[in-house]
């Protein structure tokens, strides 16, 4: 298995406010990595400097044997291979389900339209969302909304997939549909690093998990391990907490 | 952050420092960069006028410093007109604009026949053009004879001015009370904020927020067309200049009625843009 993504040192701070110190991680090929902790640990921040949405302090992120922390580097170039799903879905509320799929296809990657409605067409067969594909994304659940912006991720092929808790705004009967999804994405191969609550998810995709806490990656394990016997104390006392 | 007590002894690495260098650089190229596209393209523009066949000429009639100088004490006093024409008319527009958008979106049965006239009044005002309200207000007004208007043609044109721009100004603020989403007035209704209070305390001070810009666009374009008042004879900074330039037989004096113009404008649009960019920065916080 090849290293897809390499972070060394990272740092990312808000003027005084240091949100991320010194996290190293390696992500390889067909990884699902878990970020948990509680809220303000910084799961959030990590996956946004993972694709440049934000600018880092130090340290160095590497994707594909190649440092994309570079300022050299056109992050849109990276964005190209990394897809994005947001916890509010973000989907595009004056566009159809269906050209929120198109849209990067054609404009990003040059997909010819046929091709691209197609693609899209086929992906939101697959996870019950055929007949959703003219409505606007309003009209829909949250449930349903946050499977489209998966579809619309999915669409340009992504080799590496971030999720940022996108089940933190959902009903919890609504959960499962989503979850589904990235269960069937996760056992076809994708890699994917993802910020979660839940737990019992994590404890069943993931090959890793990351316990994060005060912006260090405190403990990192497979969850075999990390869920029944961590390491560390604070780990262990969030566990208690949330299990 | 759970433990602030975390001593943070962090030294940027040569990486880093490495980096750091490099965005300042490619900062400084891109500061080169656009000074110089700036200085060309400025440099052609003012070549392209210096050369033109009738740029002597032009010099003469229209930048000619001598006239300009003996225009100025004329125009400036002219110009006390247009300011205080704005300034007041400034604040009774948004009045009226709010309040013809805020009936516009009442509900009640009995206000029928007042969206109505609210309607009625956006549609005619906004289809008349200026100059003929201004003319309607100034020569029709005093010919009802009415008993107790005043015939100032100062605050004739001012009440043309208001009706005109307040027809604008109403549908910038309607687009702004639409533009907010519904899920904020069912809130407001769920604290049983009765629809006015929802609507003076919830809806409004976002609608405006976000007009801000657009508003400000109408401001300015007001300012300008205070020169409108010209036309049916109140001396502002447009007559001034050009009663100067019939009698020199130069018109130097109608670029410094321009320049007047241009100088309160362009402080409004600055402050427009910062107020706008203040407002984004609160809302929205820090990150994105």
């Amino acid at each position: 298995m090849t290293d897809l993504l390499e972070v060394r040192g990272l740092r990312k701070a808000y003027g005084d406010r240091v949100v991320l110190r010194d996290i190293s991680l390696t992500v390889r090929q067909h990884d699902v990595v878990c970020l948990i902790g509680s809220s303000g640990s910084g799961k959030s921040t990590l996956l946004r400097c993972l694709n440049l949405l934000e600018t880092i302090d130090d340290g160095t992120i590497g994707f594909d044997g190649r440092e994309i922390s570079d300022p050299l580097v056109d992050p849109r170039e990276v964005r190209r291979e990394i897809g994005m799903v947001f916890q509010a879905y973000n989907l595009f509320p004056h566009l159809t389900v269906l050209e929120n799929c198109v849209l990067a296809q054609v404009k990003v990657h040059g997909v010819p339209r046929r091709e691209a409605r197609e693609r899209a067409l086929d992906l939101l067969g697959r996870f019950g969302l055929a007949e959703k594909a003219a409505a606007h994304p309003d009209a829909l659940s949250g449930g349903q909304q946050q499977r489209v912006a998966l579809v619309r991720a999915l669409c340009t092929r992504p080799r590496l997939l971030l999720l940022d808790e996108i089940t933190a705004a959902l009903d919890p009967e609504l959960v499962g549909e989503v979850l589904a999804m990235v269960r069937a994405e996760a056992a076809a191969g994708m890699t994917m690093v993802l910020a979660t609550h839940e737990m019992a998810f994590a404890r069943e995709v993931a090959t890793s998990v990351c316990f994060l806490d005060g912006g260090r990656i405190l403990e990192q394990a497979p969850p075999a391990e990390l869920f029944t016997a961590p390491r560390e104390e604070r780990t262990r006392a969030f566990l208690s907490r949330v299990l | 952050m759970a433990d602030g007590a975390v001593s943070d002894a962090w030294t940027p690495s040569p990486r880093q420092l490495e980096r750091a260098a490099l965005v300042r650089r490619q900062r400084h190229q891109r500061t080169l960069t656009a000074v110089v596209v700036t200085t060309v393209v400025l440099g052609l523009l003012g070549l392209g006028a210096v050369s033109s066949p009738g740029w002597e000429r032009f010099r003469e009639t229209f930048l000619d410093g001598e006239h300009m100088r003996a225009a100025l004490p004329a125009v400036a006093d002219g110009f006390w007109t247009n300011v205080a024409m704005f300034l007041i008319a400034e604040p009774l527009i948004l009045l009226v604009g709010i309040l013809v958008a805020v009936t516009r979106r009442t509900v009640s049965p009995w206000l029928a026949p007042l969206r109505l006239l609210a309607v009625a009044y956006t549609d005619l005002f906004r289809g008349i053009p200026t100059l003929l309200v201004v003319v309607l207000c100034a020569f029709g007004i005093p010919a009802m004879r009415l008993s107790g208007v005043t015939n100032s043609l100062f605050w004739l044109t001012l009440v043309a001015l208001v009706l005109s721009y307040g027809a604008y100004v109403a549908e910038v603020v309607r687009s702004g009370i639409d533009s907010v989403h519904p899920t904020q007035l069912a809130s407001a209704e769920a604290l049983a904020l009765s629809r006015p209070q929802a609507m003076r305390h919830v809806v409004l001070p976002q609608a405006l927020r976000r007009v801000v810009p657009p508003l400000m666009n109408d401001f300015v374009s007001l300012q300008k067309d205070t020169a409108l008042i010209s036309a049916v004879g109140v001396v502002e900074a447009l007559r001034a200049a050009s009663d100067y330039g019939n009698y020199h037989f130069n018109y130097s004096a109608l670029l410094v009625a321009a320049a007047f113009f241009v100088v309160v404008t362009v402080p409004l649009a600055r402050l427009t843009d910062w107020l706008a960019a203040r407002a984004m920065r609160r809302e929205r916080g820090l990150a994105r």
